[in-house]
């Protein structure tokens, strides 16, 4: 196996949310305590449902925010917010929404050259137009497109755009932050071939940000199931569709449709709420929702363990 | 990825960017008039002492209240009349589109300017100094604006030059709140974030990623206060807290001529009928600025 590309060792995110006159301000947990590593080549996807850190986690991986703890390194570096500007060319994103990411002020073409102009100042202007087309052609626009603005663009091909833009600097890490929901389905697959075969050509590390289990399944590589803030089953994608160990893992994959109507459904409905992350309880996070939770797991959270396939339950299914 | 970019075709020239907002431009009939008006106003404003026949301040003492050439009494010797000293009309109003120009761009460039850089900062910084800002900003609209205006150049004392300074104070407010309020809006946006994403600073995310998107309510505040500022340029010659007697300026011409108005229609019809076509003209092209300058209107 070759050395990861970016390595997180207890990785957290923690907002400080100001109360008003009477209540005191309070601490939310979004991301509490992940590790993960990620390989050249690879897919890793996050799943779980709103609210669990997916997005926090992607925004601390790119460097837009700093983690309160924890260790983020990319590319063998330590990431500290003092190294983040010569870190920028090796991790990039992908944002959800293609409608509010690109700037509806500038041309194709501006949008593309800007993390040039800003990482590359000695780059000549020609240079950089070149750059700039070879990559729309990359990502599978025809040239004319240069000249245009963004508004006169589909949504998918909007996210064209903004994959290729991503990929300007020649990141090594690409962090796709739900790239494919706000798309129509037809656009969405042909969205996910792009990045499959890019990531083929450009040997693309990719964290995958996704709260849809069929298109992490058709996707990733490896998967972390996140639930309020903390992974609980990190497996490969083979061993987690096939036997999830968490139960939390368990209903969400019964929730994803399948398109075989013979086959048996047991959808399992999950009681209550999804906890505050202000007020989280102390043992396990699930134990509120689990049908299988004991005082014990009430007591104390429980860690992340096993080898290949590990899942942080004190009664994880077989 | 070298094959692919030997294979890259030209695309054909674009058109270049003025001319393409002219093409925008030119589709709001209303918009090419205002132009048009405003561009006869600029014309008049720039060559005013070879176009008028006299100059504005000599007084012709025969002929003193002389009405305009088409009514009787009148001659085309003073095409728009006399005014009661016995100054021609039509010089000065042709020398007064200098002062209302002069005032119009100053007050729009001083209080755009500022207003602009102080609401983007006001918009980035931390909370306390935006806080700051904005109460300062809360207090100056508080005042009356004319009263305000009167305040101050009562304290720089009675000119043109001070009138114009207290008019854009009075104004500045107007575009930090504009900009303030669509920076705030425009940051939260994802095409700023990935902005900072590419490594963008301070800077260029305000004035190069951000700005722009916020211009659109600034032209068209900027071109209503531009009518604005003449307009309060002249209510402050009225008072005498203005252009002082005898600059031709369209307002303290009105002012003058106040006690006139029953017996002499043309010496306070014309100066107010060149305030009124001038901004009128101004409002219009500032509606079809805005429209050729937002690309969200623009067709492919």
């Amino acid at each position: 196996m070759t050395a990861p590309i970016v390595q997180a060792i207890a990785l957290a995110r923690h907002y400080e949310v100001k109360g008003g006159l009477l209540s005191k301000s309070a601490t939310v947990k979004a991301l509490s305590g992940v590790d993960f590593a990620m390989q050249p080549g690879k897919t890793l996807a996050i799943v779980g449902e709103s609210g669990c850190g997916k997005s926090t986690l992607a925004r601390v991986v790119t460097m837009i925010e700093e983690p309160t703890s924890g260790t983020l390194s990319i590319d063998g570096v330590d990431i500290t917010p003092s190294k983040w500007a010569q870190m920028r060319d090796t991790v990039q994103i992908v944002f959800q929404d293609p409608y509010g990411s690109l700037n509806p002020r500038q041309r194709i073409g501006q949008i593309l050259q800007e993390p040039l102009i800003i990482n590359r100042p000695d780059m000549s202007a020609a240079d950089r137009e070149a750059r700039a087309r070879e990559m729309i052609d990359l990502v599978g626009l025809r040239s004319e497109h240069y000249d245009r603005y963004p508004h006169m663009f589909s949504g998918g091909q909007r996210q064209r755009i903004a994959i290729a833009r991503a990929l300007m600097l020649n990141p090594k890490v690409l962090v796709l932050d739900e790239p494919v929901s706000a798309l129509d389905v037809s656009i969405q697959s042909q969205i996910l071939n792009l990045l499959v075969e890019l990531q083929e050509r450009l040997n693309l590390a990719y964290l995958f940000i996704s709260h849809d289990l069929s298109v992490v399944k058709h996707f990733a590589d490896d998967v972390i199931v996140m639930y309020l803030g903390r992974a609980v089953e990190h497996a490969t994608k083979d061993q987690l569709f096939a036997a999830p160990r968490h139960p939390y893992s368990k209903a969400l994959l019964s929730t994803t449709p399948r398109a075989d109507p013979e086959a048996r459904k047991e959808r399992i409905k999950l009681e209550g709420e999804l906890p505050s992350p202000m007020n989280i309880p102390k043992g396990c996070a699930f134990a509120q929702r689990c049908w299988l939770a004991t005082d014990e797991c009430r007591a104390a959270p429980p860690e992340l363990s096993g080898e290949a396939h590990r899942v942080a339950c004190l009664h994880p299914l077989d | 990825m070298a094959e692919l970019s030997a294979t890259t075709p030209k695309t054909e020239d674009r058109p270049s960017a003025l001319r393409e907002f002219w093409f925008y431009f030119s589709e709001n009939r209303g918009a090419v008039i205002g132009l048009y008006v405003f561009m006869a106003f600029v014309i008049c404003a720039a060559f005013a002492p070879l176009l008028a026949p006299y100059d504005p301040t000599e007084q012709f003492r025969d002929h003193i209240l002389q009405p305009p050439a088409w009514q009787e009494g009148g001659s085309w010797a003073f095409p728009l009349g006399t005014d009661p000293l016995g100054r021609d009309m039509l010089s000065r109003l042709i020398m007064g589109s200098r002062y209302s120009f002069f005032v119009g761009i100053v007050v729009v460039c001083v209080a755009v300017t500022g207003g602009v850089i102080i609401g983007l900062l006001s918009g980035f910084a931390p909370k306390w100094v935006d806080t700051l800002i904005m109460r300062v900003m809360d207090i100056i609209l508080s005042f009356p604006s004319l009263l305000l205006a009167l305040v101050l150049v009562a304290i720089l004392g009675p000119s043109l030059t001070n009138a114009m300074i207290a008019i854009a104070i009075v104004f500045q407010p107007h575009y930090v709140r504009l900009t303030r309020a669509s920076v705030l809006s425009e940051r939260q946006k994802d095409y700023v974030t990935s902005a900072r994403v590419a490594g963008a600073g301070k800077a260029r995310l305000m004035f190069k990623t951000v700005l722009p998107n916020c211009l659109a309510p600034i032209i068209v505040q900027a071109a209503l206060s531009f009518s604005t500022a003449i307009l309060d340029a002249a209510a402050l010659g009225f008072l005498g807290m203005g252009a002082q007697p005898p600059t031709p300026e369209w307002g303290t011409m009105l002012a003058e001529a106040r006690e006139f108005i029953l017996r002499a229609w043309w010496v306070v019809t014309f100066p107010g009928l060149a305030i009124l076509v001038t901004v009128l003209a101004i409002n219009l092209m500032g509606d079809g600025l805005r429209d050729a300058l937002d690309p969200k209107l623009k067709r492919s």
